[in-house]
């Protein structure tokens, strides 16, 4: 690995925005936050999936993979991130290198390859993305797209996170110190407001931010930049001329706001847009920083009787639901932080909640979980499929909400299951977002096919010959 | 003839071709209780994983040895170890199928030689079988990582035996016959009182259907003893010339005989395979057969109204494009663009002037005359900018159901294709608009014997060029 890469690993996992690196001692921050994977036993994508996740969202750009096929060939056009206008992030885009070019080097290929795109697609900037084979036989990109940039006078972005280098949430960050290095504070706005914010690590997943962006739009606040969903280079490029910023929660993109507030002393807060108090302290926590920052003092008010008017309609919608879902049992297994904000949406519909996963929670989440649901709070930490399945089979909950990795253990138990996944493609933020949560766990719920697929084959209760007369069809009518 | 040409730009635009790898793990995933594992970064087992997932929307069984960059460097021995450990315990199959990635044949891990030294340390694994293939991504396509795999599975684990049994035939379905074809050839080949043994057989294993238990691995597909047994059979059927290599290893390692089909898609096509087991079972047609080729008859006679001459771009693996473009061409259509992903026999003996190596940029470019585009569906963006119809073939197809279970091989399959396609023809028909056929300016000259006010008045007319 490039010396280069190596150090800026260390340094994106010596992040000291995060109160959790903080939390170890010097010797343990030394090791880096990278969990060893288990081979045979490992699931998830690789610092290329990570870094493709966080940067493909800006969609006037072209994002070209240099690597063999499978890196680009297997992943394109899969991810569901929205863009109101260009679709050029949806075109794909790779060297896909071939036998020759592992032996003579692809540095060539990929110059060649970053011509062809300009000439073709004329965007306003191509994103190289680096992949394990290419870094392993040294094609070093950063050389190439320098090159290439002052060749045909536009931005060639290197982005350095081959696949090897860790996992997708090093990739997050290994991306997002791509926009640090080569983008941010490239370009100026066109006029500038005190009311810019910049939203940082949303990717705008099925058009969530436009669940968002109405609230921000009623207040006069202007999302300057997106980083990345929805995102035009150009806007990303000048988000340095913030006022503030918001980091959404995960801490994919930490690196992001914790450098924009060092140099450009923009002030961020980490929060989310999942669950309705959330949603809320959210638009509390922006209005408070553009304050301070010289925004109208009466934007505090104003967000405060925005909230007022939202949250109501929205428990006033949820509440509706309570004579439908009252006392059904829910299996909530997500990654930690958004558990619990689901948690209370779950409990105003009247839902129970009969398990949670707090695999990837904090200490203080976990404590969050105890407060509202109390101290029998069922809490796991960490399922085995097979487990998952006894426990739906055996009809322990009602229904399982999940990432879609999980979905098929549910679906083949015959149980109802909701995707509440980055991949998932219905939008939950916001306060409209909880409403459609409810809406669809209702409909999921309430679907008459359970009782269908439920149903054993008569000749496996009445024997093979369906001697006797029930069954079929006198069973039927009488379900 | 076709003449055979590869795209010569350098950076490919929305790939057509997916990995050998890939290939290789779907060729795995049509073994019974088995476990797939990539050799190579967690990334390439996600990516792979994630896309099989899309296209069935089952669980899909696959691992992966996670290396990273020092174990890349200094050898994958221990992940691999680690990896075999680790199945072994948590899922127990009774078969692993390793397949390399381009990250391990750039550093040249010699995984052969690293198995032999993991079975004489660990004779606990003795009961459970493990086979390698080598499919570097940057070589080849998913044809070719799933050519090698059945290849590698009848080098592995098939023995020589003086058995032979006068009912049992193998099938070597190739990767672009889907669950549901296999279960199609099955009736067909039972229809003659064979009993087909079908290597892989993702009709057990990927037919989407309820379990009574959840397992970690493959559940359904060839069991191991069958593919043991494989000399037992009477003869072996190869479908698609990807398969063919397979076949003879077949043949050189037992003396089973094999007939090769280069494709099942079409009425003649499906007759050579009706005839070959008719011949090989020595009993006559079965009437249901007879039945069914007439009704095929009768389908591609109501058919060939909407897609004799009509135009399409065609964008598939080899013998999924020899088999859909030599059958819309006996049904009259015009393959103006084909594009391909390998190199193949079958290719220069496709009914088109060219056959292109390349991507969906170019099939995009070929088919901007074209009434219908055919490929996977990572198409739907190109037919949407050209305005045209996608009829999906292939692997991946994220956006529709039941991809398990389309059915293209023989004579009820090529009934559906001809109606699938004819339907699809008959919902994108073109309404004709009163200004369509405008007369030539000689001609409204001619009409009003020089008094151009008159030609005017008419309105829609080309009288400001003349």
């Amino acid at each position: 690995m490039a010396a280069t890469l190596k150090q800026k690993i260390a340094d994106v996992f010596d992040e000291s925005g995060c109160d959790k690196n903080l939390a170890k001692s010097a010797h343990e921050r030394k090791k880096g936050c990278a969990k060893q994977l288990q081979p045979g036993a490992a699931a998830g994508g690789c610092a290329f999936d990570g870094a493709k996740i966080a940067l493909q969202p800006i969609a006037d750009v072209a994002h070209l993979v240099h690597g063999p096929i499978a890196c680009e060939g297997s992943s394109w056009d899969n991810r569901s991130s929205a863009s109101s206008g260009p679709q050029l992030y949806r075109t794909s885009f790779t060297t896909d290198i071939n036998e020759l070019d592992v032996i003579y080097g692809g540095e060539k290929r990929l110059y060649r390859s970053i011509r062809e795109v300009i000439e073709k697609y004329d965007p306003p900037a191509v994103f190289v993305y680096q992949t394990c084979v290419t870094a392993l036989i040294g094609d070093d990109i950063e050389a190439v797209c320098k090159a290439a940039g002052a060749k045909f006078g536009k931005p060639v972005i290197p982005v350095n996170a081959p696949g090897f280098a860790g996992a997708k949430n090093l990739g997050n960050k290994l991306g997002a110190e791509a926009l640090l290095d080569y983008v941010i504070g490239t370009e100026e706005p066109a006029f500038t407001t005190a009311y810019d914010v910049n939203i940082i690590g949303e990717y705008n997943v099925s058009g969530e931010l436009w669940q968002v962006k109405p609230l921000l739009d009623a207040l006069g606040i202007r999302i300057l930049s997106c980083i990345s969903g929805d995102a035009r280079y150009k806007e990303v490029a000048s988000s340095h001329r913030a006022k503030a910023a918001m980091m959404v929660c995960s801490k994919s993109m930490i690196n992001v706001a914790r450098k924009m507030e060092d140099r450009y002393g923009i002030p961020f807060f980490e929060g989310s847009f999942y669950g309705i108090s959330d949603m809320s302290d959210a638009l509390r926590n922006l209005s408070r920083l553009l304050v301070d920052r010289g925004a109208g003092a009466d934007l505090i008010e104003r967000t405060e009787a925005l909230i007022g008017a939202e949250e109501a309609r929205a428990w006033s919608r949820i509440k509706a639901y309570t004579p439908r879902l009252a006392g059904k049992r829910v299996l909530l297994i997500t990654g930690g932080v958004k558990s619990w904000s689901v948690v209370s949406a779950l409990q105003e519909a009247g839902m129970e909640v009969a398990g949670t996963s707090v695999k990837k929670s904090t200490k203080e989440d976990k404590e969050r979980i105890k407060e509202i649901m109390g101290d029998d709070a069922h809490m796991i930490d960490d399922m085995v499929p097979r487990e998952m399945y006894a426990m739906l089979r055996d009809a322990k909950a009602d229904i399982m909400l999940s990432g879609g990795r999980s979905q098929f253990v549910a679906l083949k138990a015959r149980m109802p299951w909701l995707d509440i996944n980055q991949e998932r493609h219905y939008a939950y933020a916001g306060y409209e977002g909880m409403v459609d949560l409810v809406r669809e766990i209702d409909r999921t719920l309430s679907n008459p096919v359970w009782a269908q697929v439920r149903r054993p084959a008569p000749w496996d209760v009445a024997g093979p010959l369906g001697a006797k007369t029930l069954g079929f069809p006198a069973a039927a009518s009488a379900s | 003839m076709a003449r055979i040409i590869e795209s010569k730009k350098s950076c490919t635009v929305n790939p057509l071709k997916m990995s050998q790898p890939l290939g290789s793990s779907y060729a795995f995933l049509g073994m019974d209780a088995c476990m797939p594992v990539m050799h190579g970064s967690q990334g390439c087992t996600s990516f792979g994983l994630v896309l099989l997932v899309r296209h069935f929307r089952e669980a899909i069984p696959l691992q992966t040895t996670a290396m990273n960059e020092v174990t890349t460097i200094l050898g994958g021995y221990e992940n691999i170890e680690k990896a075999v450990l680790n199945i072994h315990k948590r899922a127990n199959p009774r078969l692993i199928g390793i397949c390399s990635t381009g990250l391990t044949e750039t550093k040249g891990d010699d995984v052969d030689g690293f198995l032999r030294l993991i079975r004489e340390k660990h004779p606990e694994l003795d009961s459970m079988a493990i086979v390698y293939v080598s499919t570097p991504d940057y070589a080849g396509a998913f044809q070719d990582g799933y050519a090698k795999t059945v290849t590698a599975l009848v080098q592995e684990l098939a023995t020589p035996t003086d058995v032979r049994l006068a009912n049992v035939v193998n099938v070597l379905p190739g990767s672009h016959l889907t669950p549901g074809d296999i279960e199609e050839l099955r009736e067909i080949i039972e229809a003659f009182d064979l009993m087909p043994v079908f290597l892989p057989d993702h009709s057990g294993s990927l037919d989407g259907h309820i379990p009574n238990e959840f397992t970690p691995t493959t559940l359904g597909g060839t069991p191991i003893e069958a593919v043991r047994n494989l000399g037992n059979a009477r003869a072996t059927l190869a479908i698609g010339e990807q398969m063919r290599s397979a076949a003879i290893e077949i043949e050189m390692r037992t003396g089973v005989p094999y007939h090769l089909f280069d494709r099942l898609l079409g009425l003649e096509a499906s007759d050579r395979l009706i005839q070959t087991l008719s011949r090989i079972a020595g009993v006559a047609v079965p009437h249901k057969c007879r039945r069914q080729r007439s009704q095929l008859i009768d389908a591609m006679m109501d058919a060939h109204f909407m897609i004799g001459g009509k135009k399409i771009a065609i964008g598939a693996e080899p013998d999924m494009l020899y088999g859909v473009g030599q059958f819309l061409h006996e049904m009259g259509a015009q393959l103006v663009a084909c594009v391909t992903t390998t190199h193949s026999p079958v290719l220069e003996r496709l009914n088109c002037d060219e056959v292109m190596i390349g991507d969906l940029e170019d099939l995009e470019q070929r088919a901007t005359d074209c009434d219908l585009l055919v490929t996977h569906a990572h198409g739907r963006q190109a037919a949407g900018r050209l305005g045209i119809p996608l009829h999906r073939v292939g692997i991946p197809c994220f956006d529709r159901l039941g991809n398990a279970h389309d059915v293209s091989v023989g004579y009820r399959g090529t009934r559906n294709v001809a109606f699938q396609i004819g339907n699809i023809f008959l919902a994108h028909g073109h309404a004709h608009r009163p200004d369509e056929w405008p007369l030539p300016a000689a001609s409204l000259a001619a009409a009003s014997l020089g008094s151009e006010a008159t030609a005017c008045e008419s309105g829609g007319c080309a009288c400001e060029a003349a």
